[in-house]
């Protein structure tokens, strides 16, 4: 018998008819009976005291229920540091944030009853920027940090805005830069953006009446949200069930805890009703998290051959008012700083920083569009220094599966990938040798590339679960807790059980596709990190080997062979000795019954779980072992550059990923495009803008812009190695981020290969690259505007 | 309050509104009309597209009572016009989303689109999408999708 060989084809998403039509239920989409409408009273300072709330005459308005203040719930919340308040109690801290919330029968009361609520603020001198914030005489933005609960790792200085400090150190710095022959010095910036997920964030509590408490939420990850909440609120596990249907994008900011325990408290004070929270944009923006503010110190040490002697690096993340994830994030880019290459000595010290700005959280790869950005930078500019070409210097430091070591001391893999292949395969694909022709005397054309790795970052225990059922017509269903956030982890793991039975794809249900819930579905710790179809994906093959497990039992009876002898394909099962011997699998559905009607076994039901083997805590140098699988790759682009007015336009992207198992190709393509396109914005638009007493000034999405269809006039180019790992399912290694972290050091890397024009800040857009270009490199501007005067002069003369 | 008549997805609805109410709270939140997505309320997204009278309009930058009498078709009624249905299923097969949140207002837009331009060039195809947002970066898949299913929309069969 033939195996079914649907793994590596291009499979649509299985809920693709329910998107196209408009069906399928997000939160955004769901109402309960008795509902009511939440609205948020947010704060008009970035630091202040609160001297007063009064709240009488939001009251009078009809339909209104009540008004919550931040005194009325006394608890802390977060995931790794317990940071956060549920509404402003005595201070606020930043602009936006959330200081009292009213409840009303329906929305319009709802807004009309906040303009009516009146804060009185003593306003405090707010900590806006990072360095600032870390001198000795600062404000401090959280003045009990010492009194806040923190998971082990991470490091609050209490008397400081030091949300978290991290160390990684390998041999000795000093002497390294010493020994060097060439020293690049310089300092990276990139500015706080939004996940700008389209769906925004929505929620719908209800603390009903026999003491339980219902959540309908808008998060990536209902177990870990039904864990905080039970932390956070003092309530036992199975006094909660998070409800988490499909999400309109999630990128990490629907990650951990969002705003469940605000309206789990909202409806045990409007009299246990179930209350519904909906983010405006402007709220989403300002009121809710976004991507940290990075700040990079670095100093490269390269011998005259190119060898990576020594990297000392300082990384500041502007956390905002809130860091209870950017801790995570200032450690993840700390311990992965070396990127894909093995460098000799390391010296990295990586702060999460509080200021009175809108507080961060994870967003999608995190740590790494942060720490690639300068490192993968460095090795362009040290490769001219030295004469040598990008890929050679690359090639020479990449790290050597089943050979080199990692900073943090943790082995590199021998089926860790092939990152030299993906180095290779990326440099020909956009030919990185050529020269291109531009279109005109004032534009040039210039290629970059990027290498990229990256692990999941979890903690040492992060694990996963599944159950398989099968049912009386031999159709299955899948049970994980993966969420659906268009990803496409459910698909992945329906092709994964077609492939393992043998059967139909259609004949697969993984029941989480419309939603995950934690009272019916199996557990697993988030849905983030690109862990998905690896964590869930052994779970399931185990949870599969069970089943088949049970059948063959059975089977064995039914058909009088040995156990061993059974094999289980197409449908069916059968003896491996004699194949006309054989079943097909719904026959065992239910227990097996003979022709008399006697039965034996029982429902097949299959179990299986998953944990990270012999991960550990990082020490106090960074040092241990922490990752299960990482996946490396590399961007490369070809952009032509006005000098006049500094615009890029991008003529081609490659996108090379060594992911061990191609599972779902359109899964896979799906990911590696709009990871470029994310990542494209990133690079050269976004950016929220703050003014000096802490406003944002562009809270919407036309003054922040995001890539639209007409951004996208370029070809792009995919390309997929399988270095299988051993112990992914049948190989296969996550994706869901890698594809955004390479965009902006490619990008930056194409600008200064065609100009020399360092970029050390985002967004790249016209004007912050023209002021690169006129403040560096004059001439070329000069150079490219007399050529366009010329031509505009034969223009007219004709 | 004012009573209008909308006919949504083939049905004939009556509805109390208020002057000052938008298009896209009455669909969704009076009529429980759920394929019409929102995502900014500001006219900048598109989620909210329905076609009025066949052409596409953003619900939230149109007053209800401005739809009265009016004929109104969302995705969801879209499924049953047979060539729609080809081109969601070009969407499908070309893996044109991603998390979905689009998709309805992509379909209702792509439909416009070929239906007026059948043979639509890529910048006929940009200029009418370019007010829709996809966040998850599904464009490259839409453009294959929309050029696949231009056969379905010669000036033939056009409606």
């Amino acid at each position: 018998m033939t195996s079914n060989s649907i793994l590596g084809e291009k499979i649509p998403q299985v809920d693709s008819w329910l998107k196209v039509t408009g069906t399928l239920r997000y939160n955004f989409d769901i109402s309960l009976p008795d509902m009511l409408f939440a609205k948020l009273v947010t704060s008009k300072y970035a630091h202040a005291k609160i001297k007063s709330i009064d709240f009488e005459d939001a009251l009078k308005v009809p339909g209104v229920v009540a008004v919550a203040t931040g005194k009325d719930f006394p608890y802390r919340l977060g995931i790794y540091v317990s940071d956060r308040d549920v509404l402003a109690i005595d201070k606020v801290r930043w602009v936006g944030h959330p200081v009292a919330a009213v409840i009303a029968t329906d929305i319009g009361a709802a807004e009309e009853a906040v303009e009516k609520v009146v804060v009185d603020y003593e306003p405090l001198e707010p900590v806006l920027d990072i360095e600032k914030a870390l001198e000795n005489d600062s404000p401090l933005v959280h003045e009990h940090l010492g009194e806040y609960s923190s998971f082990p790792g991470f490091k609050p200085i209490p008397g400081t805005n030091i949300a978290n400090e991290f160390k990684l150190i390998k041999g000795n710095v000093d002497e390294g830069l010493q020994q060097s022959s060439l020293i690049i010095e310089d300092t990276f910036k990139m500015p706080q953006i939004s996940h700008a997920t389209m769906e925004v964030q929505n929620t719908i509590g209800y603390w009903r009446p026999d003491g339980t408490v219902e959540v309908w939420s808008s998060v990536q990850s209902p177990y870990a949200t039904r864990f905080l909440l039970s932390k956070s609120l003092g309530m036992p596990l199975n006094k909660i069930v998070v409800h988490a249907p499909p999400i309109g994008g999630g990128f990490g900011l629907k990650a951990g805890l969002g705003w469940e325990a605000l309206v789990a408290l909202l409806s045990r004070k409007a009299g246990n009703k179930p209350v519904k929270l909906t983010l405006s944009r402007a709220e989403q923006m300002i009121a809710a998290p976004s991507r940290d503010l990075f700040l990079a110190k670095v100093k490269a040490g390269f011998s005259k051959e190119g060898k990576f002697l020594a990297y000392k690096a300082e990384f500041f993340m502007d956390a905002g008012a809130y860091a209870d994830y950017t801790v995570n994030v200032s450690r993840t880019s700390g311990y992965s700083a070396e990127g894909a290459y093995e460098i000799e000595n390391v010296n990295v010290r990586s702060l999460a920083v509080y200021t009175n700005k809108i507080p961060t959280t994870a967003m999608r790869g995190f740590g790494h569009p942060e720490n690639h950005w300068p490192l993968e930078q460095i090795l362009d500019r040290a490769a001219h220094e030295l004469k040598m070409d990008p890929v050679s210097i690359r090639r020479i430091n990449l790290l050597k599966p089943g050979k080199s070591f990692r900073a943090t001391g943790e082995r590199v893999r021998e089926d860790e990938g092939d990152p030299e292949g993906v180095l290779k395969t990326a440099a020909e694909l956009i030919q990185i040798e050529k020269v291109e022709e531009s279109s005109a005397p004032w534009l040039v054309r210039g290629k970059g590339l990027s290498m990229l790795v990256k692990a999941p970052s979890q903690p040492s225990n992060a694990a996963a679960s599944a159950i398989v059922k099968l049912n009386e017509d031999g159709t299955i269903d899948v049970i994980t807790g993966t969420g659906s956030m268009g990803q496409g982890t459910p698909t992945g793991l329906a092709m994964i059980a077609a492939k393992e039975f043998g059967v139909p794809l259609e004949n697969v249900k993984v029941v989480q596709t419309e939603g995950v819930d934690t009272d019916r579905n199996a557990y697993t710790w988030q849905t983030v990190g690109s862990r998905g179809l690896f964590s869930d994906g052994i779970a399931l093959l185990r949870a599969v080997d069970d089943a088949k497990d049970q059948i063959r039992t059975m089977a064995s009876v039914v058909f009088k062979v040995p156990k061993d002898d059974l094999e289980i394909s197409d449908g069916y099962v059968f003896s491996k000795s004699h194949p006309w011997v054989k079943k097909e699998l719904k026959e065992f559905a239910n227990g097996y019954t003979f022709d008399d009607g006697t039965c034996i076994g029982g429902p097949v039901i299959g179990r299986g779980s998953y944990a990270p083997v012999l991960n550990t805590f990082l020490d106090e140098n960074g040092h241990g072992s922490n990752t299960v699988f990482h996946t490396f790759g590399a961007t490369a682009v070809e952009a032509e550059i006005n000098l006049i007015t500094g615009e890029i336009k991008i003529i081609k992207a490659v996108q090379v990923f060594d992911i061990g198992k191609i599972i779902n190709l359109m899964g896979l393509i799906a990911q590696a495009d709009g990871g470029f396109i994310m990542g494209l914005g990133s690079a050269l638009f976004e950016e929220i803008k703050f003014d000096d007493s802490g406003w944002v000034l562009n809270p919407n999405l036309t003054h922040y812009y995001i890539p639209r269809i007409t951004d996208i006039n370029f070809e792009i180019k995919e390309k997929f190695l399988e270095t299988p790992q051993k112990d992914g399912p049948f190989g296969a290694r996550g994706i869901g981020e890698h594809v955004m972290i390479g965009v902006a050091p490619a990008i930056a890397n194409a600008v200064y290969n065609a100009t020399g024009v360092k970029i050390n800040e985002l967004p790249m857009n016209a004007e912050n690259i023209w002021r690169q270009i006129t403040s560096q490199k004059p001439e070329l501007f000069y150079k490219a505007f007399q050529n366009f005067e010329g031509s505009l002069k034969e223009v007219t003369a004709k | 309050m004012k009573e209008i008549k909308l006919k949504v997805d083939g049905v004939i609805m009556k509805v109390n509104i208020d002057d000052n109410e938008i298009l896209l709270d009455v669909l969704r939140n009076k009529l429980g009309i759920r394929s019409v997505k929102a995502a900014c309320w500001r006219g900048e997204c598109g989620l909210c597209t329905v076609l009025l009278n066949g052409i596409p309009v953003k619900s939230c930058m149109m007053l209800a009572i401005e739809a009265d009498g009016q004929e109104i078709i969302t995705a969801q009624g879209l499924y049953s016009d047979e060539r729609a249905r080809k081109l969601m299923d070009s969407f499908v097969k070309h893996g044109a989303m991603q998390c979905g949140f689009c998709t309805p207002a992509f379909i209702l837009t792509s439909h416009y689109i070929l239906n007026k331009y059948p043979d639509a060039d890529d910048e006929k195809i940009n200029e009418g999408l370019k007010s829709l947002i996809c966040r998850c970066g599904t464009y490259f898949q839409i453009k294959e999708a929309i050029k696949e299913a231009k056969k379905y929309y010669d000036h033939f069969s056009k409606s």
